[in-house]
């Protein structure tokens, strides 16, 4: 087998939907990731949407999604046998990844002071919502608050109507991504030193990561950006982001000074279909001063704009705008996602084979491409309790009538 | 967390990392700033010849606008020497050669071919640096038909269906009003390149990693929903607030002007408990929503109804009355409460005051993840070709005399003070 790139490594994943992604990043970057889950099956399981729409705990798309690469076992880490078994798989890891509420480790004696005891370069991360301590350590959340108290929701969404979230949840994927950046930091440092450490990530402060210049305006200015819908606040005018088009949506800016040009060539093109109107007046664009620019000019500006962003599909203006070097994008649904010609020509699509499914399904693939050691989806989500007999009997050495006794008395 | 910050404060996890960074985008800066702080030496080239669009951007402290003035420095910079040095000059290819020979890592984010112009594509520094890491960070990736397609962050937002999934269902999608793919997608190519370097611990070998953000950025959008288009052919659509699995589920309306908070309730026990906290009014008990199908069912009079209570709260009241009695709660804080106001923020110090010359006294943002042993430490970051000299004689070991040929020649700059 050739090495990858975090073969010689193993996680024990006992995170919740809000931590599942970070698991699965160490999982196909080639670590032996084993999902821990309670006897009956971790709880997200039951999250939608599912294979065929059947909800069944083993079908769900969203589970399969991000829980990839990993082996699967049962154990109920609440009982004193859990405990005991837990812990010889802490002896025989290099990190745990958790996503309970903070204490609830160290109430089972399983805290990282004490996992540190059994393996002191063990590396623990911590995923929450607020962080291990603090005056919300202990609030409840879901994505919804967590967009919430990040900041983003605020400023996202129609200024006549409530601030929102993007509808697919995406504080626990981002918290991830933080949290396997905290832990392959520590990794290194390990790796230098045999110290492990606890990486303590907070959800909250991963959804405000996302912010663009809000805070700095407020810091700065004390100027509160607020939800424009389509538009953006630029300077002292708005100025419209997301336009309708023929038959959907695109992204684009109007830029003058250094980005001048890029402007100059898409009203070049409206020009050729006589359609450039207001923004004829204007012969220069890089010497357009954009601090100096009304409201009302921007306004005529756009409305020319838009009528012929309205005359063109997406493909139309994609496809022209290429060409004509000018910044702009076609807003996807998944299908377009799925027909994209560019990511179709670097094999972004992963088939993986689901025996109980009868199907091989199409997965999102690598995020990134590399020469020697390529991501890969190494095997499918585990089903409940798959490795259980592996793991517990192949490696810690436990006999056929031991796993029937846990299983009996619900520990495994 | 907090004391580890302070006791170990000189201890860590990346000394000794070198790190070249030649991207000239936020996206670059986020990822060369987490491994700055965490002690690498990381460093950033830079030019007023060709400043990067962070250098440019509003806000500007005291209003005056100046490449070192510009705050998303504050937002995306961190501890990385400035290295001023037009790379595009024609004496500038013995520094080039330099530094592609002392990094461990090399970052950039040129559009696909600029590298190769510059003789620091992945092959010619590999001549220098046999194994060096190089990691390209680019919209679409280096190969395909749109490669060197333009672009920028807001458009990819728009190819990963963050538009699309963003909005109410009754009106075009909106989006999130940042450059999503820009800010989600650092910390994948952070943890790559640290993977990569284990790697090249064990085996000796370095590699060359390409990364798209579009392609990065379907991880986090759409994710499963393209699966559930895949298998079951729908392609989802944005709902406002509204989730499936719980109801009431939204933003309500608080005392003041555009205060809002986020309830989200997911089963009958917090469903009750929320109706305790609202002193159990008469409408609560009406059979029509006493059950989960039936809140769903009748979702936008029980959004109304609970609304009749927020209203009449601030929204740090009703989050707190909420989540005293288990109901997930949380106000839908602006930049204000984040900067100033929020003490959990404060007890991380998520946010901290710095002041270099010409930024005196701004909030610098930190990382979501806090390591025990070796916690970040925040530096503000430096001024366009800070670090010239420092870069060329002690990172380098040109001698003073190559230095001042150079400047003088214009290929290497020092910072401008205005």
């Amino acid at each position: 087998m050739t090495e990858s790139l975090l073969s010689p490594y193993r996680v024990l994943d006992l995170t919740d939907e809000t931590g599942h992604y970070a698991g699965k990043l160490l999982g196909d970057l080639g670590a032996d990731v084993i999902k821990v889950e309670r006897p009956e099956g971790d709880p997200a399981r039951d999250i939608g949407p599912f294979f065929k729409d059947i909800p069944h705990p083993e079908k769900s798309l969203s589970w399969a999604t991000n829980n990839t690469s990993k082996r699967g076992i049962t154990l109920d880490i609440e009982t004193a046998d859990g405990q005991q078994i837990f812990k010889k798989l802490v002896q025989r890891s290099d990190f745990v990844i958790e996503s309970f509420a903070p204490g609830y480790m160290d109430g089972l004696g399983l805290g990282y002071k004490d996992l540190k005891k059994l393996n002191p370069r063990i590396i623990v991360t911590s995923i929450t919502p607020f962080g291990q301590s603090g005056p919300y350590s202990h609030h409840k959340a879901t994505d919804l608050t967590s967009m919430a108290m990040g900041g983003l929701m605020f400023i996202t969404g129609d200024a006549d109507r409530p601030p929102i979230r993007t509808t697919i949840p995406q504080a626990g994927l981002l918290g991830s991504a933080h949290a396997t950046t905290g832990t392959m930091i520590a990794h290194y440092y390990r790796e230098l030193t045999g110290e492990g450490q606890h990486v303590d990530v907070s959800i909250q402060e991963a959804v405000a990561r996302i912010l663009f210049m809000e805070p700095m305006f407020w810091d700065f200015d004390h100027y509160l950006v607020q939800r424009y819908g389509p538009q953006i606040h630029r300077g002292k005018i708005f100025q419209t982001e997301t336009w309708p088009c023929k038959d959907g949506q695109v992204t684009w800016r109007l830029f003058t000074g250094v980005f001048g040009k890029r402007t100059q060539s898409l009203v070049d093109w409206m020009n050729e279909e006589g359609m450039a109107g207001a923004l004829k007046e204007v012969k220069d664009w890089e010497q357009v001063n954009f601090s100096k620019v009304t409201q009302e000019q921007s306004d005529a500006w756009e409305t020319a704009i838009g009528e012929f962003f309205k005359k063109h599909t997406m493909k139309e203006l994609q496809k022209e705008a290429q060409k004509r070097f000018i910044f702009l994008a076609p807003c996807y649904t998944p299908k377009e996602i799925a027909e994209d010609e560019q990511i179709a020509s670097r094999d972004y699509w992963v088939q993986v084979e689901h025996p109980e499914w009868g199907a091989s399904v199409t997965y999102p693939g690598a995020p990134v491409k590399m020469n020697l050691t390529p991501w890969k989806i190494y095997r499918r989500a585990p089903l409940i309790g798959e490795h259980n007999v592996e793991v517990y009997k192949g490696e810690l050495g436990l006999s056929d009538s031991d796993l029937v006794m846990l299983k009996q008395a619900k520990i495994i | 967390m907090r004391e580890a910050i302070k006791k170990n404060a000189m201890k860590k996890a990346l000394t000794g990392l070198n790190v070249l960074d030649l991207t000239s985008s936020a996206t670059g800066m986020l990822q060369t700033k987490a491994l700055a702080e965490h002690g690498a030496t990381v460093v950033w080239v830079e030019s007023r010849a060709h400043l990067s669009l962070p250098r440019v951007s509003a806000p500007f402290s005291d209003n005056i606008v100046n490449e070192n003035r510009a705050g998303l420095v504050c937002q995306y910079g961190g501890p990385t020497y400035s290295l001023g040095l037009n790379i595009t000059h024609p004496e500038a290819s013995d520094v080039k050669r330099r530094l592609a020979a002392w990094a461990d890592i090399i970052v950039e984010g040129q559009r696909p071919g600029v590298m190769k112009n510059w003789g620091l594509d992945y092959d010619s520094v590999c001549k220098l640096n046999p194994n060096v890491i190089m990691l390209s960070v680019s919209l679409e990736g280096q190969t395909g038909p749109r490669s060197r397609a333009p672009g920028w962050g807001i458009g990819t937002k728009g190819l990963q269906g963050q538009v699309y999934f963003t909005g109410w269902p009754d009106r075009p999608g909106v989006g999130t009003p940042t450059t999503y793919p820009d800010m989600s997608t650092p910390f994948l190519s952070v943890t790559i390149l640290l993977a990569a370097l284990d790697y090249k611990r064990r085996t000796g070998k370095g590699q060359y990693i390409d990364m798209s953000q579009f392609e990065t950025s379907l991880h986090f959008i759409p994710s499963w929903q393209m699966m559930d288009y895949f298998v079951n052919g729908r392609t989802g659509k944005a709902q406002g607030n509204r989730s499936p699995y719980a109801a009431p589920h939204g933003a309500f309306r608080c005392q003041g002007d555009d205060r809002w908070c986020a309830i989200a309730v997911s089963n009958d026990k917090e469903w009750q408990a929320l109706c305790r906290v609202m002193g159990n009014p008469a409408w609560t008990r009406e059979s029509r929503f006493s059950t989960f199908m039936g809140r769903k069912e009748n979702e936008d009079e029980l959004e109304r109804m609970v609304e009749t209570w927020t209203i009449n709260l601030t929204a740090e009241e009703a989050m707190t009355r909420l989540q005293e009695a288990g109901v997930p709660a949380g106000v839908v804080q602006n930049s204000e409460d984040l900067l100033d106001k929020d003490p959990q923020i404060k007890h991380r110090r998520f946010y901290q005051k710095m002041s270099r010359p010409l930024m005196e006294n701004k909030y610098h943002t930190g990382w979501p993840f806090i390591l025990s042993e070796t916690p970040y430490v925040m530096r503000p970051s430096p001024l366009v070709g800070e670090h010239t000299e420092l870069v060329c004689r002690e990172l380098l070991g040109m001698s003073d005399s190559e230095v001042c040929k150079l400047m003088v020649a214009g290929a290497l700059e020092l910072p401008v003070l205005k």
